[in-house]
């Protein structure tokens, strides 16, 4: 929208300038032309009259070459497979785990786009049944969202490859780690870290910590979405994991967790993009934050930033691709999410950031960073001691109560 | 020679022609779709149709009978195995909190189990919302083909349970106080933009034209950088530990744990609003300006008149159709900005869009955000007309 009108209004204001001469003596001419005022423009007027039946028959020839061309790029389309994922350095690793192998081992070619999760692109695309977005990968409440809706093509479990040791694949996922329509997929997490630096003596080392002015002074850095944030409050009030979405279905619960916010609200530093979190430890702009692990591994392996994660406490959430509905190369997409959810597929995303599989089977073969060589188990969300207090993001719960929880934090960020 | 002049319309119209298709299509029409949307919702109306026109007659105050609910339930059931469930579960949800997993996971039950008995029983029995009158109120309410709840819902306002309006409860009460705020933060930045931009339209419009030519360079050469770019740069220029708080620390004003909260909050969003927005007050009023001939001050002032005076008398009056163009831009253009507050507004400097954004993106609610809109819509039509009434839009645009 900001585009549009820097569009519009230059030109406006160039009308009146001077300093835009040669546009304000087109426009004047423009518009002596319209009134047919003046004796040179008749003689535009014809020669534009002739070059309009010229402009006619090689219009209508460019029209045919146009839509020859276009009948062969779509054949030739029809075999590209576009693959929408969320850029930055864990774009780059679907990129290399799973992109490339596949155009490897099928020929198939896939051109792979960027995106900011949401739905309205994949929504738009399916009403004005104009698809051009192939799979998309998405996080679990959204695939759910998209699920519901008619945007997503179903995909059962009988259809997803076998784990590693041949049994079916049923037995071989995270328990309600996928909608009904992902494929296989990551495990990622939400996590607190924090900067070294500014702690030389205590460190955080337990959630509750990130909700201690007083051990920890120093603003804090918090993702401007209830979700997580609502769970981590209750889990730092004492809430045992199992009881977090019990207790948050409750209007005393839920008054709870946000009294608990409560308390390090003027400490808050909200922000919006994942990419932020990292970015404002660095800065030292907060102390901690809450953050998503791979971006804090990033920050750490390849930045070598002073920065660790407090593993005691943390909200896992899920993410896989999903085919949109509709789209003419439906069987190639299929192929894709095949490819993607074998086991071995899922592992290769840990040799560049720290995801998990959402497989069970393809946990044991994580092996090693690819660029630097360090052992990736230990920094992965499911990894056994990262996992004392890690509580699972309900989607049903999130898929129920969003839209109100939602609400509820807007008035809440506001009063 | 009538011909001629037909001729000569035809030709013109011809020539505004794509114009016209352009407009139609790329602003026009989804206009019309985003407004239609907002108070039509088929998607729930067209597949539960049986269930619907069973609950017409239901009065509302008890639960419903047996009938009621068989048609329901096998409505539901058939739904699900459709796998059409899902977008009408979400629409009911939309109205009451829970109902999501309500419908799809008793239709998953019936489906599995088809009641030999009586369905109440069995539904009751899956989910126990279904003996609640409020949770059938919802699915008669979400059948509603065209349906006020968007606005009402824009409104921070609900249906009770006879359809009466009510205040929605206190704590999902966000969209007014969220129109209000953004009506007031894009006023202050109109505002400020003004106070900024007057003087220095003054001092382009009448230096000299060389150095004219290098101040226009210096206001656009930021007009033409990237939204981003100019967004996060702010950020560091802004931030706790950046560049102007750290200058105020080394300088001594501020001690190191004084140091301003300027960003992240409703200050940085205007900060940063007013740099990105403040060319669109300069340029029109230096259009403006421009076209004062500076005899009419030095008239002024050899009949005596101050500064002050001519300038207030003769000066700004010729001014104001650049003041009232270049306000009524920025003020329209910050009503519906999004990235800038979304990235440095932190907490409290949140506009509307943020809402809008959810429900396009998150939500999928495009009822609702049509709704906030077109209510956006309204206000700056609103404005338009008194703007007209005040100044002249034929004075605003021609100068």
């Amino acid at each position: 929208m900001d585009c549009e009108f820097h569009l519009n209004v230059i030109p406006r204001g160039a009308k009146r300038s001077r300093g835009f001469s040669r546009t304000s003596r087109r426009d004047s001419a423009t518009s002596r032309r319209m009134t047919g005022e003046t004796v040179i423009p008749r003689a535009a007027k014809r020669s534009r009259g002739i070059s309009v039946g010229r402009l006619r028959i090689r219009s209508w020839a460019r029209g045919m070459l146009a839509s020859l061309l276009a009948v062969a790029s779509a054949a030739a389309a029809a075999q590209t497979l576009t693959v929408v994922s969320w850029g930055g350095s864990y774009g780059r690793s679907v990129e290399r785990a799973w992109v490339e192998p596949f155009m490897a081992e099928t020929g198939i070619d896939v051109r792979m786009e960027d995106y900011n999760g949401g739905l309205a692109q994949i929504r738009a695309q399916v009403e004005t049944g104009n698809v051009f977005w192939d799979v998309v990968d998405l996080t679990t409440p959204d695939a759910v969202g998209a699920c519901d809706e008619g945007l997503l093509e179903f995909i059962t479990l009988e259809e997803l490859p076998a784990a590693a040791d041949g049994s079916p694949a049923a037995g071989d996922f995270l328990p309600g780690s996928r909608s009904d329509c992902s494929g296989g997929g990551l495990v990622s997490a939400t996590v607190v870290a924090y900067n070294e630096e500014l702690f030389p003596g205590a460190k955080p080392a337990r959630l509750e910590d990130f909700f201690d002015l007083e051990r920890f002074p120093g603003r804090r850095g918090m993702r401007r979405v209830p979700a997580a944030n609502l769970e981590f409050a209750l889990m730092a009030d004492g809430v045992p994991l199992d009881e977090v979405y019990r207790t948050l279905d409750t209007e005393t619960g839920m008054a709870r967790a946000f009294a608990k916010l409560d308390t390090i609200k003027e400490q808050i530093v909200f922000w919006e993009a994942g990419a932020q979190p990292p970015q404002m430890l660095a800065d030292q702009e907060v102390v901690m934050t809450t953050a998503y692990n791979g971006r804090i591994f990033n920050a750490q392996i390849l930045e070598s930033q002073p920065f660790t994660i407090v593993w005691d406490g943390q909200v896992q959430e899920t993410s896989g691709p999903g085919i949109v509905l509709g789209t003419p190369r439906r069987a190639i997409a299929r192929r894709f999410i095949e490819f993607v959810s074998r086991p071995e597929s899922l592992a290769g995303i840990s040799k560049y950031i720290s995801y998990s599989p959402t497989r069970l089977s393809a946990n044991a073969m994580v092996t090693t960073h690819l660029e630097t060589g360090i052992e990736m188990a230990p920094h992965m969300p499911s990894a056994e001691r990262n996992m004392r207090r890690a509580l699972n993001s309900d989607w049903l719960w999130w898929a129920d109560n969003g839209d109100e929880m939602n609400e509820r934090f807007a008035v809440w960020l506001t009063r | 020679m009538v011909n001629a002049l037909n001729d000569k319309r035809v030709r013109a119209a011809l020539l505004a022609a794509p114009l016209v298709v352009f407009v139609a299509v790329t602003f026009l029409a989804p206009l019309v779709t985003m407004l239609v949307r907002s108070v039509y919702e088929p998607a729930v109306a067209d597949s539960l149709p049986a269930t619907l026109e069973a609950l017409a007659d239901w009065d509302g105050r008890e639960l419903p009978d047996e009938e009621i609910f068989r048609t329901a339930g096998m409505e539901f059931v058939a739904l699900n195995e459709e796998r059409a469930l899902g977008s009408v579960a979400t629409r009911v949800n939309r109205l009451q909190s829970g109902m999501r997993s309500t419908l799809l996971g008793s239709a998953r039950r019936l489906e599995n189990d088809l009641p030999e008995g009586s369905w109440r029983d069995a539904m009751i029995e899956a989910d126990e919302d279904w003996g609640e009158v409020s949770t059938w109120l919802a699915i008669r309410r979400a059948g509603e083909r065209f349906t006020p709840r968007y606005y009402l819902n824009a409104l921070d306002l609900d249906r009770g349970a006879a359809g009466e309006i009510v205040a929605q409860p206190e704590d999902r009460r966000i969209y007014v106080s969220l129109l209000w705020r953004t009506f007031l933060i894009s006023a202050t930045i109109t505002a400020i933009s003004l106070l900024l931009a007057y003087p220095l339209a003054w001092l382009l419009a009448h230096a000299r034209p060389a150095r004219a030519g290098m101040l226009l360079l210096l206001v656009l050469v930021p007009f033409w950088t990237s939204l981003l770019v100019r967004t996060t740069s702010w950020i560091v220029l802004l931030q706790n530990q950046g560049v102007i708080n750290d200058l105020l620390v080394v300088l001594g004003i501020l001690a190191d744990e004084q140091r301003l909260s300027l960003i992240y909050n409703m200050t940085g969003t205007i900060i940063a609003m007013v740099h990105v927005l403040l060319p669109f007050m300069i340029l029109p009023l230096y259009s403006v300006m421009r076209t004062i001939p500076p005899r009419h001050m030095q008239a002024a002032a050899s009949l005596g008149g101050s500064f002050w005076q001519s300038f207030r008398r003769v000066y700004w009056p010729q001014s104001l159709p650049g003041v009232a163009a270049g306000s009524l831009l920025v003020f329209i253009m910050s009503i519906g900005f999004y990235i800038t507050p979304a990235l440095v507004g932190g907490r409290t400097g949140q506009l509307i869009s943020s809402m809008i954004a959810y429900h396009m993106e998150q939500s999928l609610n495009w009822g609702l955000a049509a709704a906030l809109g077109a209510i956006l819509l309204l206000l700056v039509v609103l404005l338009y007309l008194i703007y007209n009434r005040l100044v002249g839009v034929d004075r605003m645009s021609l100068s």
